[in-house]
C-alpha cells in the first residue's frame, strides 16, 4: 500500500458540519476577519503527529488569496511541518498523520476521495535547499508540466515560467546546459520556475533562501513581490526581516512544553511587528529568545 | 613542560617503566606482520596467474598419426580444400562403418568446412601431444626438453605451441584436446546469461524499488523479504543447483525441454529432458537476485530525497517520480551491480552441473531448449582428465574465462566512473 | 498516464485559479499494476527460500523413508556407502569441517591482518593498489581456484611433504585454497567495521600515549569485534559451501579420515559428483543427495542468520 493512499481518519469535532465559523471560541485564531471571502487554504483544528510525538497542536489558521503568508518561529517549532500538511507532503514520512481539516477553496484536502497527486499540482512546493534534478535547465522547467500532461507549447511554456522566476535572460542561451551547473540562487529561482510551469494556486516555499547570499535573497523576495499577484505564497522563514519585508500576513509558531508547535498569533504583518498582542511574539520579533 | 630535558623529567615519570623503544619495536614487527600478510594475498594472485599462464602456452612434442601433407590432393594443402573434396579424403582414409557412423551422426554434406576439417584432424590425422611441457621448462630447459623428445618420441615433432589460438576460441567442440575448442561453451556460456539476465534484472530492479520505494519497513512481513534476501544471498550455490533440478529441469519439464511449444525453434533442437539453456539460466537467475537487488537498493537509496520531493511536489504521481527521476539517478550504480552480479553467474560452475549441462557436447546451442555446455562446466570437466594435455586446454579456456570477466568488470568500473550522476 | 484525465476537459493545464476544482482521487490503474508487479518480484526471493526448503525437504523425507535408512544411521554412521546400504554422513561432514578448519587457519589470520592493515595503517595510495587486487582476487571464478588447487598448490604439498605422505587428491590443498579464496571476504568485512570505528576512539588512545599498535589492537579491534564476528561467520559459511574447489582437489569417495593429505569427498563434493554422473530420478542415490543438500542448507543458513543478526546489533551501536 503507498504511503500516500490513505488519508488518517478525521478526529475533529467539527469535521462533518458545514464550515463553522468560531474564531471566537480561542484566544489565539487563524481567522483575518476582513479577508474571509477570499481565503485559499483554511487549516481547522489541525494536530500533526510523528508516531506519538505531537508536532502541532490545534492549528488554526486560514491564507489569504495573492498575499504572502510568513510562517515565522523558533526552530523545532512546526512551522516546516505546518507548511507540509498544506500540500500533504507529511504523507511522504510514513510515521506522520494528521488530524482536523485543511480546506482547500472549501474542500478538505485529507478527505479519503482526495488525490494527494492533484493537490500537489495546485500547491507547489519550493524547498530549503535548491534541489534542480539533473537534467538540463530545459527539462527541468517542464518535467512537471510534461508529466502533468500538459498539451499547449513546451517551449513557449518554459519560456514563460523562467521569465516569470526573473531567470530567463541568464539561462536563454544555456537550456540544454545540467540544472545544477547554475549558481545556488539561479538553481532556486529554477525550482520556482518549475513550480510556475505547472501552474499552480499556492506556492508553499520552505526556507527557500536558508542557502542562498545575500545578494540571491533579495532577487528571490523581489520575485515573491512579482509573484505575488498571480499567486498565494506561503513561505516559512527563519529570519524575521525577512518576514517583515516580504510578507503581508505573518503567523508565529512557538513551541509548548512537551515540544509541540502551536500557533501563538496571526495578523497582518505590519501590525504583528509594530503591535503584537502576544508577548512571546514581542519577545521572539524582539529577539529575546528564539 | 619541560619535554626537551633530559629524562626523567617529572616525578610522575618514575612510576613508569621506560618502555617507549620496545612497544615501538613491538609495533615495527606487527606492522612487518601485517605487510607480509598482505604481500602474501598479492603473491597469491600472481601465483595464480602465472600457474595459467604456465599451463596455456609451452612446448608440445607432437606425433601425427597420418601426415598431413600426404592427405593433399593435387598439390591442394589439406587446409584448402573445398567441401566436397574434403569428404572424399575422409571417406578414403577412413573405415567405411566409422564413415558411415560420422555421417549418420550428422549429415556430412550438411556439416560446414570447418566441422569436416575437425572430423579429418580428429579421426584421420590424428594429432597427439606425446609430452607437453610448461612455459617455464620450455624457455629455461628446452635444450634438455630436446634431447628427452628425441630419445623417447623420434618421430614426434618438437614445437612450441600456445593452446590459446584464434581457433581454441571460435573451433568447434572436440573430444581430442589437441584440436577441441571452446566456441560450443562460449555460446552456451552466451544463451545462459542472457536467459539469466532477461529474468533476473527487471525481477532484481523491481523488488528493489519495492522495499526502497513502497515498502513500509515497519510492516514485518516487509521486513521478513529484507532479511530473507539478505540471507539468500549467502546460500551455497549448489543448493540453487539442486533447486533448479528438482523444479526446473524436473517439475517444469514440459516448459523447460520445449515440449510445451512445438515452434520451429524447438522442434529442431527439442531435447528429451529438462536440462536445457533455460533451466541453467532460470536457476542462475535466482542465484544472482538477491546481489542484484541488494546492489540495485544502494543504488535507490543513493538518490537524494529531495529528488523524490520536488517530483512529487510538481505534481507527479508516484511512479512518474520514481521513473524519471529516481531510476536515472540509480541506474549507473544499479547497472554496476547487476554486471558484478552476472560475472558472478557466468563463472558458476556447480549448480550448472548439479542440474547436468551435458559435457559431452559437439554441437552449439541454438535456443532456449538446447542442451549445452558452458566455459567453466568445459573447464571442470578437462580439469578433472588425467591426461596433462587437458591441463593445457584447461587453462587456455580459464584464460578466456578471464578475459571475458575482466571486460565485463573493467565495463562496469567505466560505468561506475562515467556516467555517476553528482548532485 | 492517469494523471492526464483532468487535462482532457479543460484543454491544456487547467489555470488553477479556475474552479470548480476537481481534486478528486483517480483510478491510478497504471500505478497499481507497477506496484503489484514490484511487491511481486519481493516475493520471489521469498518463494525462492521456500522452495529451496520444501525441494530438499520432500526429497530428503523420502530418503528417510527408504528401507534401511535411519535417522540414527544418517548421523551416527561412519561410513557412505549407499550402494551397499551405509548411509552414515560422518565421512563427508568430518571432511567438510576439514576443510573449513583448514580454510579458516589460512583466511583468519591473513585476512585481518590485511584488515587491519588496510584500515590502521596503508596510505590512501596503497589502499588503491591493495582494494583491486582483493577485489580481483574475490571476482575470480571457484573453478579457477580448483584448478589452482590441484595444478599448483598441490603440487607444492607433495614436494615440501613428500609424494608418498601427500597423497594426489587431499583435504589440506583443498582447504589451503578455500583458505585464499576467503581471505577477501574477511578482509574487507573486517576493514569495513574497523573503518566504521569512531576516529574519536583512536585518538583517544593516541592522546594517552598509545602505540599505532596499541591504539589498532587494543582500542579498535575490540571496537569492531562484533563485525569481524560477523565477518568470520560468513567466512565460514562460505568455506562450507565452496564446490568447485573440493569437488577437484580434495577427492572422489568419502573418507573417514583425520589425514588432510588424504583423498577425503566433502558434502559439496559428492552432491556434484554423484548428481553430475549418470542419476536416475527418485532412485535412493538421488534422494540421498537431498538429504546431504538439506543438512547444508540447515548449517549454511543458521550462521548467515548468525551473523545477519550480529551485524544487526552492531549497526544499533553505532547509529
Amino acid at each position: 500500500m503507498t504511503i500516500e493512499a490513505q488519508a488518517p481518519p478525521k478526529a475533529s469535532a467539527n469535521s462533518d458540519g458545514a464550515p463553522v465559523q468560531n474564531e471566537t471560541s480561542a484566544p489565539v485564531d487563524g481567522q483575518v476577519a476582513d479577508t474571509q471571502t477570499s481565503m485559499v487554504l483554511e487549516a481547522r483544528g489541525v494536530n500533526v503527529y510523528y508516531s506519538d510525538f505531537k508536532a502541532i497542536e490545534d492549528c488554526n489558521l486560514s491564507i489569504v488569496r495573492n498575499q504572502i503568508t510568513a510562517l515565522i518561529g523558533p526552530s523545532g517549532c512546526g512551522k516546516s511541518t505546518m507548511l507540509r500538511a498544506f500540500n500533504r507532503m507529511n504523507d511522504l514520512v510514513p510515521t506522520c498523520h494528521l488530524d482536523g481539516q485543511i480546506l482547500y477553496h472549501g474542500q478538505d484536502i485529507y478527505s479519503p476521495k482526495v488525490d494527494p497527486v492533484a493537490i500537489r499540482r495546485r500547491i507547489g512546493m519550493v524547498f530549503q535547499k535548491p534541489n534542480p534534478f539533473p537534467k538540463s535547465i530545459y527539462d527541468n522547467v517542464v518535467w512537471g508540466a510534461k508529466v502533468n500532461g500538459y498539451k499547449g507549447d513546451l517551449n513557449e511554456l518554459a519560456e514563460r515560467s523562467l521569465r516569470q522566476a526573473v531567470l530567463w535572460d541568464e539561462v536563454k542561451d544555456l537550456l540544454d546546459t545540467s540544472g545544477l551547473s547554475l549558481s545556488g540562487g539561479q538553481q532556486q529561482r529554477l525550482c520556482i520556475a518549475r513550480t510556475l510551469a505547472v501552474k499552480p494556486d499556492v506556492i508553499l516555499m520552505d526556507e527557500p533562501c536558508s542557502a542562498l547570499d545575500p545578494l540571491a535573497t533579495l532577487r528571490i523576495e523581489e520575485l515573491m513581490q512579482d509573484l505575488k499577484g498571480e499567486y498565494t505564497i506561503v513561505i516559512v522563514t527563519h529570519n524575521m526581516q525577512q518576514a517583515a519585508r516580504a510578507s503581508d500576513f505573518t503567523a508565529f509558531f512557538n513551541m509548548g512544553e512537551s515540544r509541540q508547535g502551536y500557533l501563538v498569533e496571526y495578523g497582518r504583518t505590519d501590525d504583528l511587528f509594530t503591535n503584537p498582542k502576544n508577548s512571546m511574539t514581542e519577545d521572539y520579533i524582539t529577539g529575546r529568545f528564539g | 613542560m619541560n619535554e626537551t630535558s633530559a629524562r626523567p623529567s617529572s616525578p610522575a615519570d618514575e612510576v613508569f617503566d621506560d618502555n617507549v623503544a620496545w612497544r615501538h619495536t613491538r609495533g615495527g614487527r606487527w606492522l612487518l606482520i601485517f605487510q607480509l600478510a598482505t604481500i602474501t594475498c598479492i603473491l597469491a594472485l600472481s601465483a595464480l596467474t602465472f600457474n595459467i599462464v604456465n599451463s596455456a602456452f609451452g612446448l608440445v612434442a607432437m606425433q601425427n598419426e597420418v601426415d598431413p601433407d600426404s592427405l593433399a590432393v593435387d598439390g591442394v594443402d589439406l587446409e584448402d580444400l573445398e567441401k566436397d573434396a574434403l569428404i572424399e579424403v575422409l571417406r578414403d582414409n577412413v573405415r567405411a562403418g566409422l564413415f558411415r557412423a560420422l555421417d549418420s551422426r550428422g549429415p556430412l554434406n550438411d556439416r560446414s568446412r570447418d566441422e569436416l576439417l575437425v572430423v579429418i584432424l580428429e579421426d584421420v590425422v590424428k594429432p597427439r601431444a606425446a609430452a607437453t611441457y610448461p612455459l617455464v621448462d620450455s624457455l629455461l630447459a628446452r635444450a634438455a626438453i630436446e634431447s628427452e623428445v628425441a630419445e623417447k618420441f623420434p618421430t614426434a615433432e618438437l614445437e612450441f605451441r600456445s593452446w590459446i589460438t584464434p581457433r581454441f576460441v571460435t573451433g568447434s567442440q572436440s573430444g581430442i584436446a589437441e584440436i577441441t575448442g571452446v566456441r560450443t561453451a562460449i555460446l552456451g556460456s552466451i544463451w545462459t546469461i542472457l536467459i539469466t539476465i532477461l529474468v533476473a534484472f527487471p525481477l532484481g530492479v523491481g523488488a528493489a524499488l519495492y522495499l526502497e520505494e513502497y515498502a513500509d519497513h515497519d510492516r514485518l512481513f516487509n521486513r521478513f523479504i529484507q532479511t530473507n534476501i539478505n540471507n539468500l544471498a549467502g546460500v551455497p550455490s549448489i543448493i540453487y543447483g539442486m533447486l533448479g533440478l528438482a523444479i526446473f529441469v524436473r517439475a517444469l519439464e514440459p516448459l523447460t525441454s520445449g515440449a510445451m511449444f512445438q515452434s520451429a525453434v524447438a522442434a529442431a533442437n527439442v531435447s528429451a529432458n529438462g536440462r536445457t539453456v533455460l533451466s541453467a539460466g532460470l536457476t542462475l537467475a535466482l542465484l544472482i537476485l538477491p546481489l542484484i537487488i541488494i546492489n540495485s537498493q544502494e543504488a535507490v537509496r543513493a538518490v537524494p530525497s529531495s529528488l523524490r520531493q520536488a517530483g512529487l511536489g510538481l505534481g507527479a504521481t508516484k511512479w512518474q517520480t520514481i521513473w524519471s527521476l529516481v531510476l536515472p539517478g540509480a541506474m549507473p550504480g544499479i547497472m554496476t551491480g547487476a554486471i558484478l552480479a552476472v560475472s558472478r553467474a557466468i563463472g558458476e560452475t556447480a549448480p550448472i552441473v548439479v542440474i547436468g549441462a551435458s559435457t559431452v557436447i559437439f554441437q552449439d546451442p541454438t535456443g532456449p531448449f538446447s542442451k549445452f555446455t558452458t566455459l567453466p562446466i568445459q573447464i571442470y570437466q578437462w580439469t578433472s582428465r588425467p591426461q596433462p594435455e587437458f591441463r593445457n586446454i584447461a587453462a587456455a579456456a580459464i584464460i578466456v574465462l578471464l578475459v571475458l570477466l575482466l571486460s565485463l568488470n573493467a565495463s562496469a568500473v567505466l560505468l561506475r566512473n562515467r556516467f555517476t550522476v553528482r548532485y | 498516464m492517469t494523471v492526464q484525465s483532468e487535462v482532457g476537459r479543460g484543454g491544456g493545464l487547467s489555470s488553477s485559479h479556475d474552479l470548480p476544482l476537481d481534486l478528486r482521487k483517480r483510478r491510478h490503474l497504471f500505478e497499481t499494476l507497477v506496484e503489484g508487479g514490484m511487491f511481486a518480484s519481493g516475493i520471489i526471493s521469498i518463494l525462492t527460500t521456500f522452495g529451496i526448503v520444501y525441494v530438499l525437504g520432500t526429497q530428503a523425507l523420502l530418503f528417510f523413508q527408504s528401507s534401511g535408512v535411519t535417522l540414527a544411521q544418517f548421523f551416527g554412521g561412519i561410513e557412505w556407502q549407499p550402494r551397499i546400504g551405509k548411509f552414515g554422513v560422518w565421512p563427508l561432514i568430518n571432511s567438510t569441517l576439514m576443510v573449513t578448519t583448514i580454510g579458516m587457519l589460512v583466511a583468519l589470520p591473513m585476512g585481518l591482518c590485511v584488515a587491519i592493515y588496510l584500515s590502521e595503517y596503508a596510505s590512501p595510495k596503497m589502499r588503491n593498489i591493495l582494494k583491486p587486487v582483493l577485489e580481483v582476487l574475490a571476482g575470480i571464478p571457484t573453478i579457477v581456484y580448483g584448478y589452482f588447487a590441484l595444478t599448483f598448490m598441490t603440487p607444492l604439498l607433495r614436494l615440501i611433504f613428500g609424494d608418498s605422505v601427500v597423497q594426489i587428491y587431499n583435504t589440506a590443498s583443498a582447504g589451503i585454497v578455500i583458505g585464499i579464496l576467503i581471505i577477501p571476504l574477511v578482509a574487507s568485512m573486517s576493514e569495513d567495521s574497523l573503518h566504521a570505528v569512531p576516529d574519536g576512539l583512536r585518538q583517544a588512545a593516541f592522546g594517552l600515549g598509545a602505540t599505532r599498535l596499541e591504539t589498532a589492537l587494543r582500542i579498535v579491534f575490540p571496537a569492531a569485534l562484533s563485525g569481524i564476528s560477523a565477518a568470520v561467520i560468513v567466512a565460514m559459511s562460505r568455506a562450507i559451501g565452496e564446490t568447485m574447489i573440493v569437488a577437484i582437489a580434495a577427492g572422489a569417495g568419502p573418507n573417514f579420515t583425520f589425514n588432510p593429505f588424504q583423498s577425503a569427498e566433502t558434502m559439496t563434493g559428492h552432491i556434484v559428483r554423484i548428481s553430475g554422473g549418470d542419476l536416475s530420478y527418485d532412485s535412493l542415490d538421488y534422494n540421498s543427495l537431498f538429504a546431504i543438500g538439506l543438512l547444508l542448507f540447515v548449517i549454511t543458513f543458521t550462521l548467515n542468520i548468525i551473523s545477519g543478526r550480529i551485524i544487526a546489533r552492531f549497526r544499533e551501536v553505532y547509529d
